[in-house]
């Protein structure tokens, strides 16, 4: 489990979040609103550790555990992972190596790949000259490797074309153990999958495309630094689609 | 050998001439009179055993030569070993190459004698070297490998090597150039004169491995004729007093191509003054210079020259420098086009690895320290094109090797 209470985080010396409060349970996944530059990518950053984004207060806990001042590969060795919105490029390093360091160097890296239609990359740099789809599916490929138990999106499909959206999706769906496309997987029912999820996922979305594919549990709008509401993610995406993120954290806060 | 009297007299005028850069070495210090070791035959050398067997491995020598279409091995002064086994490549010592009438053809025909102090000692004092030769129209299949090797503390070791790729010539070499562990103080004086004819496509791979107190200035000057392609490669990831070397490559027929990458991992104390430079003189010139240097508490000076004298000339000068725990890096790019539609460009950049990066691979589960050395390997990580892979080996184990004394 997640739990971030009354968090506040400075960068740079100003405070871009403040009174967090955000609970993820063992087999949740949360999707996560907000216009630009209200705090969303800095809220996955201080949850995975980047030392600028100083926490004054509050604290981070996550499986029991206060990571508040945790480093990040400490996190990571804890089950937290994250797909960048904007990763850097590493050069002269494989992605076909960084998916193996990924995957603590016992994983099919070529068999991962393909499930993301990714093998072509392998032998190239880590994202330079990647696209903007081609950056997401890498940072997925990552993550598969990876296999957090948290896992933070930070937009995963945006930039991402009508045909590799779908590919995207699922891929996500089948991290965070949220593929339902079967109604039984391996003879198990829906419900008992149900009960037997444990990843976590917190996925930033501005379009909600990914709705489509991930049956996300929670919905929550970041709004000027602070989370405003937790509802159900399509009614919130109707509701900022209508009036506004501003309109939609009061009249949504009103209604709960 | 009169050919000689005239080159002595030369030479003896700038015997104390300073280089145009670099510190000056008073060379006074250094002994020069021969130092005899034994000859070895192949199997002395696979049975070399301990740590000079590490030296040399590490300098890119295979012991048991079985990757290897000829070796040439100097001791100090004395040639120990001089084989070849590749069809159409020929190798011997300078010195026997100096009793035959050709070589007059090329000894010092690029490399004036009387450029510096060095050049003057390298005729004056020559203890041998060798001359590596391909024969028209071969392709040898595994490189010739060359190693100079110093074991004598206070020695200078002198010595004029001599390539030549005939037309239509396929030829690779690595050359290693180490010091015994116990030697501290030392000199390296090396003259490299390259015939690159007419399409042939000459591999020149250096991994330099030297001592503390060594003091290292290498000559070289290459010529490349029409179509022909010269890829220069130098590694040196060990300390050294000073090194000093600006290898210049004249491109002298059209289409003919150089590329010159150097990796250079800077130990504390340690002084680096390196370079490249490269004359375009002809319609399809191709040049690139790639430098990749790192400063652990050392001073690098990286130095690259493009000199464009015709149109429909291509060349790019890339020079990046990590500073990992102090010392200086200093850049320094030159482009010189001489006319109309020359095409030259270069990229300089010299810092800290971006936090950035570490951070990424760290939410990936490596440590600092993990997350830190991947970068730096990746950064030495140059893709060399048209290298075979025997040396493309042989670099990254040299870069592998040097991990541990980069961090
Ligand atoms: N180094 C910095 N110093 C001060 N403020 C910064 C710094 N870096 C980012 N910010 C600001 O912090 C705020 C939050 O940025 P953040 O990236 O978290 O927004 P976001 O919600 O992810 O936006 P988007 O939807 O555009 O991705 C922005 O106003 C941004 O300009
Ligand atoms: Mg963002």
């Amino acid at each position: 489990m997640l739990q971030i209470e009354d968090l506040k985080v400075e960068l740079g010396g100003s405070v871009i979040l403040e009174h967090i409060d955000l609970e993820i349970r063992p087999g949740e996944t949360h999707v996560l609103f907000g216009p630009n530059g209200s705090g969303k990518t800095s809220l996955l950053m201080t949850i995975m550790g980047y030392p600028q984004y100083r926490v004054v207060a509050g604290k981070i806990m996550f499986k029991g555990l206060d990571i508040t001042s945790l480093p990040i590969n400490e996190r990571a060795q804890l089950g937290i992972g994250i797909s960048y919105q904007r990763p850097p490029t590493i050069n002269g390093v494989k992605t076909r190596q960084m998916v193996s360091v990924c995957g603590g160097g016992a994983v099919d890296v070529e068999g991962l790949a393909r499930k993301v239609n990714f093998t072509g990359f392998l032998d190239r740099d880590v994202n330079a000259g990647f696209s903007g789809g081609e950056i997401k599916r890498s940072e997925l490929l990552q993550l598969m490797a990876q296999d957090p138990d948290l896992m933070l999106f930070d937009e995963p499909e945006s930039g991402v074309d009508l045909e590799n959206i779908a590919l995207v999706g699922k891929t996500i769906a089948r991290l965070l153990q949220k593929d339902q496309d079967e109604e039984t997987v391996n003879g198990r029912s829906k419900m008992r999958r149900k009960m037997e999820r444990t990843k976590m996922g917190l996925i930033i979305t501005h379009t909600g495309y990914i709705l489509d594919y991930v049956a996300a549990d929670k919905g929550q709008v970041l709004f000027k630094g602070r989370l405003s509401c937790v509802s159900n993610p399509r009614e919130i995406l109707t509701c900022i689609g209508e009036s506004g993120y501003e309109e939609c954290v009061t009249c949504i806060l009103e209604t709960s | 050998m009169h050919f000689r009297d005239e080159l002595k007299q030369r030479a003896e005028k700038v015997r104390d001439k300073a280089a145009a850069i670099g510190p000056d070495v008073d060379l006074e210090v250094f002994q020069k009179d021969p130092v005899d070791h034994a000859y070895l035959d192949e199997e002395d050398l696979a049975r070399l055993e301990g740590a000079e067997r590490e030296q040399l491995v590490m300098s890119g020598l295979d012991l048991s030569m079985k990757d290897r279409g000829g070796t040439f091995f100097q001791k100090d002064t004395s040639v120990i070993h001089c084989k070849t086994k590749a069809e159409g490549v020929e190798v011997l010592s300078i010195k026997q190459a100096l009793q035959k009438p050709w070589i007059q053809d090329y000894y010092w025909k690029l490399v004036p004698v009387d450029a510096d102090k060095y050049t003057a000692a390298a005729e004056l004092d020559l203890h041998d070297g060798y001359v590596i030769r391909s024969l028209p129209g071969t392709r040898s299949v595994y490189p010739i490998q060359a190693c100079l090797y110093l074991d004598r503390e206070g020695l200078q070791q002198t010595v004029h090597n001599i390539i030549i790729a005939e037309e239509d010539s396929e030829l690779h070499i690595i050359t290693g150039c180490a010091t015994s562990p116990h030697l501290k103080k030392a000199a390296h004086i090396g003259i490299s004169e390259f015939y690159v004819k007419k399409n042939a496509k000459l591999s020149f791979t250096m991994i330099h491995n030297w001592a503390e107190d060594m003091v290292v200035r290498p000559r070289s000057v290459a010529r490349v004729e029409e179509g022909g392609l010269f890829l220069n490669n130098y590694v040196c990831m060990k300390p050294v007093r000073s090194l000093q070397m600006y290898p210049t490559t004249h491109l002298e027929g059209p289409d003919a191509v150089a590329r010159l990458y150097s990796i250079i991992v800077g130990s504390p104390g340690s002084e680096y003054d390196v370079g490249g430079r490269v004359y375009l003189k002809n319609p399809g010139n191709r040049a690139e210079i790639v430098a990749r240097t790192i400063t652990n508490g050392s001073r690098i000076i990286a130095r690259g020259h493009l000199v464009g004298e015709v149109a429909d000339i291509k060349a790019h000068l890339e020079c990046r420098g990590l500073i990992l725990n102090g010392g200086t890096i200093h850049a320094i790019p030159e482009l010189e086009g001489h006319v109309d539609g020359v095409e030259m460009s270069h990229e300089a950049a010299v810092g800290k690895i971006a936090q950035e990066e570490i951070a990424y691979l760290m939410s990936r589960g490596l440590s600092e320290d993990e997350a830190t050395s991947t970068i730096v390997r990746g950064f030495l990580n140059v893709d060399i094109p048209g290298l075979p892979e025997p040396l493309k080996r042989e670099i990254d184990r040299a870069i592998e090797r040097s991990d541990k004394d980069v961090m």
